[in-house]
């Protein structure tokens, strides 16, 4: 066990190395004129040399992979600068915003599993009765929206028709977290009820619950003590992953909700070309993705004797 | 026994049937989109860039049926005209992901080695990303435009087919009939294309078709933003943006054109779940 994690920690490193990298080349090819998209926002013309110094100020006058590793040191020290617009410190407004971020990721999660797993296993049990029906046409339907549009929908008939919420409000966090909740619950329980209900199935059709029923053994019995332990594991992974996705998945309902998290401030860098903001989320984003699938590939390891056993010596 | 055995056949026959009967009914409701998308010019009961203020904001009715925008542009040729954009730049997109990356997954799979290696490290690479952080910092960087929007999202989207031809080829490699064709003398170009990419096809192609509507949703989803089609430009997912300041005057300006996206995807979930139920029998009732 202990090997494995070290193992996929150490391959971890090419990975990050990679993705920080990229990150880091793709803003510094775009943000090459950023200091004069700078003074641009600022609204001045300036000569030549004002811009060579704001360059030399900002390090952009150096080679390439120096550039790269003096900011790669910083991502790691917690020094990214200082954003072109706001002049406030990238990784503190960075690591600021994220607890909304993941507050809302943790709440749509949770509400996910509730509504997912319950559904998924009525739909597979009731196969093709009613229920099973109406659960997958429900959950086709919520697949085939964009979550901007549901949020919208959500909006139309929640706050305007009914006047039950109000769209945006900063005073009161739980009544402000309903509407981004419901919006990203919708679409990931869409999609997650028809997958607990793939695996829910392929665990019934099994032999050991053929030999089960045959032993005698009540239908609620074998559902709940083996067929949700087996199941449970496919679960678990398919949110965890879930979860990775979802930190860069709220940007646009964080938009639409005036929501301040990460996903807006990315937004909001993108729009005024803040190449510094931009750059330290797509590389943090990145990261955490990857530590996210990492944690559950391990917890997977760990739930499942067959890869555990299977798997060390490869 | 072979009663028994017949009835299997027939049953499977009749099942097989049933799904070639729904594979033929959403291809042409898919095919009636695509019709409407080349043909939107003629169809438009409006012109859809003509403003009119004095109609402005106005709701659905015997003339307008999905009402006017602010502008008093008529909505339903606006989606009409939009559909243009936003199904030909989704399909685009798909085709430029499905080319590129089952080449790069063909040839991957054929020549193993180094090449192999590094070029699947770049996927590894890609995929480590979460999907749409990249396209919204590539658009980002790139600037707003359908054509960087469409950028952003293949850069992002082509490693899944790479990965999926790779290992269908490599699987392809073992076989005896490849063997063959190889004795007698076919040049490797001549084995990738006639012999490999028509026994990989139907997985790619189901793979495709069940990635139109995720594309359509995400290339939406950055016009929606701001980083994809630019008003007055008529796309839908730019229409909802438009739209979403007046949800409470005029609802139908941002619902209609997400009402529009909605059947557009679930037309072509459905014909992409029902190729795949026709293709592998195997995995139906999943």
């Amino acid at each position: 066990m202990f090997r494995y994690i070290v193992k996929r920690l150490l391959q971890l490193i090419p990975i990050l190395i990679g993705i920080t990298f990229l990150s880091f080349a793709m803003m510094r090819l775009a943000g090459g004129d950023a200091v004069t998209y700078m003074y641009e926002n600022a609204g001045v013309s300036v000569s030549q040399e004002i811009i060579d110094e704001a360059k030399a100020k900002y390090g952009l006058d150096k080679p390439f992979l120096v550039q790269y590793a003096t900011w790669f040191a910083g991502m790691i020290t917690g020094d990214m600068g200082e954003s072109y617009v706001s002049h406030r410190d990238v990784y503190e407004t960075f690591v600021s915003k994220l607890p909304a971020t993941i507050l809302l990721t943790l709440t749509s999660i949770t509400l996910t599993v509730l509504i997912a797993i319950p559904l998924g296993i009525l739909s597979a049990v009731k196969q093709n009765k009613w229920v099973d029906y109406l659960i997958r046409f429900l959950s086709f339907i919520g697949n085939s929206m964009p979550n901007f549009f549901v949020a919208l929908v959500l909006i139309y008939f929640l706050s305007i028709k009914l006047g039950w919420l109000p769209v945006i409000t900063n005073k009161n966090v739980a009544q402000s977290l309903v509407l981004p909740t419901l919006t990203l619950t919708i679409s990931m329980a869409a999609k997650y009820t028809r997958q607990v209900r793939a695996t829910v199935l392929e665990e019934l059709s099994k032999d050991y619950v053929t030999g089960a029923r045959a032993r005698g053994v009540r239908g609620k019995v074998i559902i709940w003590k083996s067929v949700m332990k087996s199941s449970m594991l496919t679960i678990i992974t398919l949110l965890a992953l879930s979860a990775g996705s979802l930190l860069g998945g709220t940007t646009i309902v964080e938009t639409i909700f005036m929501w301040d998290g990460v996903g807006k401030m990315a937004v909001d860098a993108i729009m005024m070309r803040d190449y510094p903001i931009i750059q330290a989320y797509v590389a943090w984003m990145a990261v955490i993705y990857v530590l996210v699938n990492l944690v559950t590939d391990i917890i997977y390891h760990y739930l499942d004797p067959r890869v555990r056993l299977g798997g060390d010596g490869a | 026994m072979s009663e028994e055995r017949q009835i299997t056949i027939r049953r499977q026959k009749i099942k097989k049937n049933h799904t070639k009967g729904k594979l033929i009914f959403f291809a042409s409701l898919a095919a009636i989109l695509i019709l409407i998308a080349i043909f939107a010019e003629y169809i438009c009961p409006y012109d859809p860039y003509a403003q009119d203020l004095m109609n402005a904001q106005k709701a659905p009715s015997m003339e307008h049926w999905l009402g006017t925008d602010r502008y008093g542009r008529d909505m339903l040729s606006r989606i009409i005209i939009g559909s243009t954009t936003s199904i030909f730049s989704t399909l685009l997109l798909v085709a430029i992901v499905t080319v590129v990356g089952t080449a790069i997954g063909i040839v991957c799979g054929w020549s193993g080695g180094k090449l192999d290696t590094v070029l699947m490290r770049i996927s590894d690479l890609f995929l480590a990303f979460p999907g749409l952080v990249f396209a919204l910092a590539v658009a980002g960087v790139l600037g707003g435009g359908i054509h960087n929007a469409i950028i952003a999202l293949a850069v992002i989207g082509w490693p899944k087919f790479a990965r999926l031809a790779r290992g269908l080829t490599m699987a392809q490699k073992e076989e005896t009939y490849l063997m063959a064709a190889r004795l007698s003398g076919s040049s490797t170009l001549k084995l990738l294309i006639k012999h490999i990419l028509p026994n990989i096809a139907g997985p790619i192609l189901v793979t495709a078709v069940l990635d139109i509507g995720t594309m359509m949703m995400e290339l939406a989803g950055l016009s929606f933003l701001g980083l994809g089609v630019k008003p007055p430009m008529a796309e839908w997912g730019s229409m909802i943006n438009e739209g979403r300041n007046l949800l409470q005057v005029s609802p139908w300006m941002a619902l209609a054109p997400g009402m529009a996206i909605f059947v557009t995807v679930m037309v072509f979930n459905l014909l992409g779940d029902t190729l795949r139920d026709y293709m592998d029998p195997k995995q139906r009732s999943k």
